[in-house]
């Protein structure tokens, strides 16, 4: 079981709710998927009410709504959005975004400090999306995060985990933080991996959604990260450079 | 008076956010403001006063990742 900000989940697998082909095939991945967390945004409204049918999308999933500050460049910027999505969606859970390149969509980690300081302070339960640093990682921890959500690549790249040594590292040095991989998961298999490397949990979006087939891949990802975890969980063997038969020597006939 | 309302120029006859939102049909959504990029609660739009050239975000719950 994972519990994050106090709230105790049984999937590993954090969904995000943009570019689907439609609301209703959001709302079949969702349910394939068995998300428990899912995470949302804040845009401009118009007067005919745009944001109207999402919301029930939303209130029927029984999910955990985590809303993010994506598109935000500014630590003053992400603030203003985490408070406007507090009221609206009625939590204090925010996945904080700091963008500082708009090509790699790397996150601005001093502006993302600079905010979470604030939030924390001002009683929000942040999850950073930050990136593999250490430092960077216990500045987050220390302005009182807790939880980590560091990249495996690029938002939207489907890159897959570009630097699994870091995420190691990430794991070895905060073992009693809860880490989240978020972005860069194109492929079952990438999820898979980030599970067996110790990661507690994966946040993905654009794998699903923009799969050819989002229900199927949802149902996919979902397998995928409990076998990592369980992998994870059950302690794989070692590594060897050389072959070791596996079948008994002993006993084995004379027939040359 | 003029206000920018989500980056459009809107001529405006309320003195008040509340008024203000009433007047540009936002009333019965579910929306969050933000005046001159500072969150604005929703119990305090009614005494919130307006200033001609005021920037105003409305925003509303969109799909995200």
């Amino acid at each position: 079981m994972l519990t994050l900000y106090g709230k105790t989940l049984t999937s590993r697998l954090m969904l995000g709710t943009a570019q689907y082909p439609s609301p209703k095939i959001l709302t079949e991945a969702i349910a394939a998927s068995g998300t428990e967390v899912i995470t949302v945004s804040l845009r401009r409204e118009t007067a005919e009410g745009s944001g109207a049918g999402f919301w029930d999308i939303l209130r029927e999933s029984g999910a955990h709504i985590l809303p993010n500050t994506a598109g935000c460049h500014s630590a003053q910027e992400a603030v203003t959005t985490a408070r406007m999505a507090r009221e609206l969606f009625g939590t204090n859970w925010i996945k904080l975004e700091v963008i500082g390149d708009s090509d790699t969509l790397q996150p601005d980690v001093f502006g993302l400090v600079e905010a979470a300081e604030i939030l924390c302070a001002d009683g929000f339960e942040v999850f950073p999306y930050t990136t593999d640093d250490l430092v960077v990682g216990a500045r987050l921890v220390a302005a009182g995060c807790r939880v980590l959500m560091p990249w495996g690549a690029p938002i939207g790249s489907g890159q897959g985990l570009r630097n699994p040594e870091a995420l190691r590292t990430m794991r070895a040095h905060f073992p009693d933080i809860p880490l989240v991989v978020d972005a860069g998961i194109g492929r079952p298999s990438d999820a898979c991996a980030a599970m067996e490397l110790g990661m507690d949990a994966v946040l993905l979006n654009t794998a699903v959604a923009r799969a050819g087939d989002p229900v199927t891949m949802a149902r996919a990802m979902a397998g995928a990260i409990e076998a990592g975890r369980a992998g994870f969980e059950a302690n794989p063997m070692e590594r060897r450079d050389m072959a070791v038969p596996s079948t008994p020597l002993l006993g084995l006939a004379e027939l040359a | 008076m003029k206000l920018i309302v989500n980056a459009c120029p809107r001529d405006i006859e309320g003195k008040t956010l509340g008024a203000a939102l009433a007047e540009l049909g936002f009333e019965a959504q579910a929306t969050a403001t933000a005046l001159n990029g500072v969150f604005v609660p929703r119990e305090a739009r009614a005494g919130t006063q307006l200033n001609d050239g005021d920037r105003l975000e409305v925003l509303a719950p969109m799909q995200g990742g």
